[in-house]
């Protein structure tokens, strides 16, 4: 399949677009705290799509199978199981409002008919299984088909309860809990590829959890200094290796990322590598350190790169090279002039995901005005798309934006101080094998498919 | 030029060299989005990284109550109403003593998910 392994983008050369396929959600302008979507995962397969967002709850779709009487929902993504992953709670101890928002939400590989996911808000990890039934028993002895217990003394005869086909039911039930191993705010969970054991950090500390086993935790990393003034960084972001199961990484608020290995020490506070682009000493700034702080870090599919989002740019490393990234990729360069007015509301300090497409050949990550921005690493070549109802006629293709930084403004072209920063995109996930992107946009979920023309 | 000026004077700023600070102002519009925000704000220190900005983060959720103040407030007030948290409920920190009326409500959302719809 041309394009095959998550496609690139528009700019890389063929005749590759980025169409509108669906869209979920309200339209209503009043947006209630509740609906914002917090997380967007693919399962392994590709043929889940899970959203997690700020009122604790996870809606989960299935993709549609090829079907030859209705052609046009190929593909397409549909309700598939929606639960109460966490409540809001109040810890009494330390008088501290936990929110019920999901901050993360990771599949596990698939193992049998059920599927299995972990969602986390600020405290406690979950393992939910979703799971199918199609039939139920008819014929009990003891009850009625309305579940209604029967005098036993009235049965004369017995019989074998019967197996009869009934509509799909989805049930999501929450298998274990994963509690009070975090005294700070969890930003990251990441399943191991040993598929038994898991990883949760918060901004000092990372913990193992190995999946059955609810009631002890390893702590792995702890960089809380001995005296709370000493503190100048925190995690913000950790992941496992996708193949090697002894190593993972963790990025900072100081903009530099840790590779650990585990067979090293059961404590893993010294690192087995260190990568930190060397700044130059003479530019730097009031903002410098809150805009190299990393909200993201992934690795490719392939488990030799890795790829850290921080305010203003996208930096791919190779992780035999500590010193320098490999690429950097500027996703709005133009914000540097802003940065004051940033920083005083608060959106210099967003925290913007990315993500690799299946063959690790392309990169995703999002902006402000319901942009994204996509890069093809073969091609060198970039573009800018947006996330609107406007552009969502069915199979419509997306086009291009651009941001006018100088004086003349072209037609079509928007100027960086109109574009809406209330409307970001944090949130992006690619379909682990096909060109199949979800882009969430506050409250709206958005899905993409590319086609070549 | 400007590479030079930045190895021989990194941090200083002098009278004469104010015109190339201009420049190299230009050059890095980090710098000038600097100075604007120490215009309106002098009292900003100079490490935002530090440990205020970091204990700010950690301190998220955190809600202070005191029942020895609150008691003590109600018995003073007896008669009087508690002054309330007015338009910014989620301040309850400072002189205002938090009531049970000001917290916001701790239910979770018993609605579907609109996504679902």
């Amino acid at each position: 399949m041309a394009g095959a392994g998550g496609g690139g983008c528009p700019a890389g050369g063929n005749d590759f677009q980025w169409c509108f396929s669906q869209v979920k959600g309200a339209i209503d302008e009043d947006v209630a705290e509740a609906d914002i979507i917090s997380t967007v995962e693919f399962n392994y397969s590709g043929d889940l799509l899970a959203t997690g967002d700020k009122g604790g709850r996870v809606v989960i779709f299935q993709r549609e199978q090829e079907n030859k009487s209705r052609p046009h929902s190929r593909g397409e993504y549909n309700v598939y199981s929606t639960f109460q992953s966490h409540e809001p709670e109040f810890d009494y101890l330390k008088s501290l409002e936990i929110e019920e928002k999901i901050n993360k939400i990771r599949w596990l590989p698939q193992q049998n008919a059920a599927h299995f996911l972990l969602s986390t808000n600020d405290k406690t990890i979950k393992l939910w299984k979703i799971s199918e039934r199609d039939k139920r028993a008819e014929g009990y002895n003891l009850k009625d088909e309305d579940g209604r217990l029967r005098d036993p003394f009235r049965i004369t005869a017995l019989r074998v309860p019967i197996l009869k086909p009934m509509d799909l039911m989805v049930e999501a039930s929450p298998r274990r809990i994963f509690a009070n191993a975090h005294t700070y705010h969890i930003n990251s969970i990441s399943v191991n590829s040993d598929h038994e054991t898991y990883l949760s950090a918060d901004d000092l500390r990372i913990n193992l959890w190995h999946l059955e086993i609810t009631d002890r935790s390893f702590n792995i990393v702890d960089i809380k200094p001995a005296n709370m003034e000493e503190l100048t960084e925190v995690i913000t972001a950790a992941e496992f290796h996708p193949h090697q199961c002894n190593v993972f990484v963790y990025s900072s608020s100081k903009g530099t990322i840790r590779l650990c290995d585990m067979r090293s020490s059961a404590l893993c506070d010294r690192h087995s590598k260190f990568f930190e682009e060397p700044e130059d000493p003479s530019s730097r700034s009031f903002f410098s350190e809150i805009i190299s702080s990393i909200s993201d870090v992934k690795f490719s599919h392939s488990g030799r790169y890795m790829m850290s989002r921080d305010y203003l740019s996208v930096k791919v490393w190779d992780l035999n090279m500590e010193s320098r990234p490999l690429e950097t990729h500027q996703v709005h360069e133009y914000l540097r002039s802003k940065l004051c007015s940033l920083y005083e509301n608060d959106c210099i300090f967003d925290k913007f995901e990315c993500c690799w497409n299946g063959s690790d050949s392309a990169i995703m990550t999002g902006s402000y005005n319901n942009f994204f921005r996509m890069f093809d690493r073969d091609t060198r070549r970039d573009v800018t798309l947006e996330a609107s109802r406007e552009s969502s006629k069915p199979r419509a293709s997306l086009k291009p934006r651009k941001v006018c930084t100088g004086g003349k403004r072209k037609k079509d072209e928007i100027s960086v101080d109109s574009l809406d920063f209330n409307k970001k995109i944090l949130h992006t996930a690619w379909h682990p094998a096909d060109s199949v992107i979800a882009v969430a946009a506050t409250n709206n979920l958005y899905i993409f498919q590319g086609k070549i023309n | 030029m400007s590479q030079k000026q930045e190895e021989e004077n990194p941090a200083e700023e002098t009278g004469e060299e104010k015109q190339d600070t201009q420049e190299k102002e230009g050059i890095l519009p980090e710098r000038a989005e600097e100075a604007k925000l120490k215009a309106k704000y002098p009292s900003l220190g100079q490490k935002p990284g530090g440990s205020d900005f970091l204990m700010k983060r950690l301190q998220k959720g955190q809600k202070y109550f005191d029942s020895g103040d609150y008691n003590m407030a109600k018995a003073k007030m007896k008669n009087k109403q508690l002054p309330s948290a007015g338009p910014d409920k989620s301040l309850v920190t400072g002189d205002h003593i938090p009531t049970p009326q000001d917290l916001p409500q701790r239910k979770s959302s018993l609605v579907t998910s609109k996504l679902a719809g």
